[in-house]
């Protein structure tokens, strides 16, 4: 099945975001190995060479490590994983936030209405 | 990675029309690039004067290095707008033909390809709908170990579901150094798998650019652009 990506915004930024968020949900593992990047783009349906930047992409930021002639592996550094966990739930709360400012609500409005969309969620 | 394809200063005219208008460019090994351009801008010429099935008007194309001959026709697998193939054979014969015919068919890939599409190798070719046939055909192309190959509109006449397939049938079929030359209407269905585009319009380049290149600079994607570039 093809991934669902958007068609206004770069590939390979989509597909690092993918498996960032792959990660992150331990879809894969720390130490991991990843498929190899021609299988990957079959998957998702891009082309390989894009899939081959995003792979860089991933290596460059420390996410991803490949080993010579073994393939690439996830990062076994825990700490890094938690640190783009919370740095992309900061992104989202902010996008949130800026989604709420425009219908009008203030800061001390969001906070009630979340906690009271929460409880109702408990129930 | 290397120059696979180039052609420069390239021209055809049919009579006092001219089709391609002085084109030059190149096509490195390992791509995939879509040739995109409205009706009559010349992608079908273009495609045919690579494939050594018309003579250009003046200009080059080299394969290579070497002049479009008989040893390019080795290393380039070409899925032509128009069929060729004798409608009443089966196609497990027209594979044995494709067989003898191209050094670099492979048998195997083409009966793999075909059962996981579910066509029988014993069914002819005109006992299949339009779609089903283009399937054929595309994994004929697709199972030679070429080069270059060139898939002109290669999903125009199979539905939005088998589409996503062919995508996959050529995403895992070609060779890694090999380059494909996709020529379509179908942008949005096939701008993921590309690496490239060229715009032409009236036989000249418009536009050559990576595909997040546009993305990110134009914040659109290649669909939407050539709405805008070709609008009429």
């Amino acid at each position: 099945m093809a991934w669902n990506l958007d068609s206004d915004r770069p590939i390979f930024l989509q597909i690092v975001e993918r498996i960032q968020q792959d990660i992150i949900s331990g879809k894969y593992s720390p130490g991991e190995k990843l498929p190899s990047v021609r299988d990957l783009a079959a998957e998702a349906a891009v082309n390989p060479n894009t899939m081959q930047k995003a792979f860089s992409e991933l290596e460059r930021t420390g996410l991803v490590y490949s080993v010579r002639t073994s393939g690439r592996y996830i990062t076994e550094d825990n700490t890094m994983i938690e640190e783009l966990k919370s740095s992309i739930a900061k992104e989202k709360i902010q996008e949130f936030l800026i989604l709420m400012q425009n219908l009008g609500y203030k800061n001390e409005e969001i906070l009630a209405l979340m906690s009271q969309t929460m409880k109702g969620a408990e129930q | 990675m290397s120059t696979l394809l180039e052609c420069k200063d390239l021209t055809k005219k049919y009579g006092h029309k001219t089709a391609i208008d002085h084109i030059s460019l190149a096509i490195e090994s390992g791509h995939i690039i879509g040739l995109l351009g409205p009706n009559g801008s010349g992608k079908t010429t273009l495609i045919k004067m690579i494939n050594g099935l018309l003579t250009p008007t003046s200009g080059t194309l080299y394969l290579h290095e070497q002049p479009i001959g008989v040893e390019s026709k080795k290393h380039i697998s070409y899925l032509p707008d128009h069929t060729y193939l004798n409608m009443n054979q089966r196609v497990s014969e027209v594979i044995a033909f494709f067989k003898d015919f191209y050094e670099d068919f492979d048998e195997q890939r083409a009966y793999d390809m075909l059962e996981k599409l579910h066509i029988d190798p014993r069914d002819r070719l005109k006992s299949m709908s339009k779609g089903t046939k283009e399937k054929v055909q595309l994994i004929l192309v697709m199972s030679r170990r070429a080069d270059l190959y060139i898939l002109d509109e290669p999903i125009a006449g199979v539905d939005p579901a088998a589409r996503d397939y062919i995508l996959n049938v050529i995403l895992s079929n070609y060779e890694p150094e090999a380059s494909i030359l996709i020529s379509t209407h179908l942008i949005a269905d096939i701008e993921n798998i590309l690496d490239e585009v060229i715009f032409i319009q009236n036989g000249q380049v418009r536009l050559t650019s990576s595909v997040d290149d546009i993305r990110q600079n134009q914040g659109k994607s290649v669909d939407a652009l050539f709405r805008e570039v070709f609008r009429c």
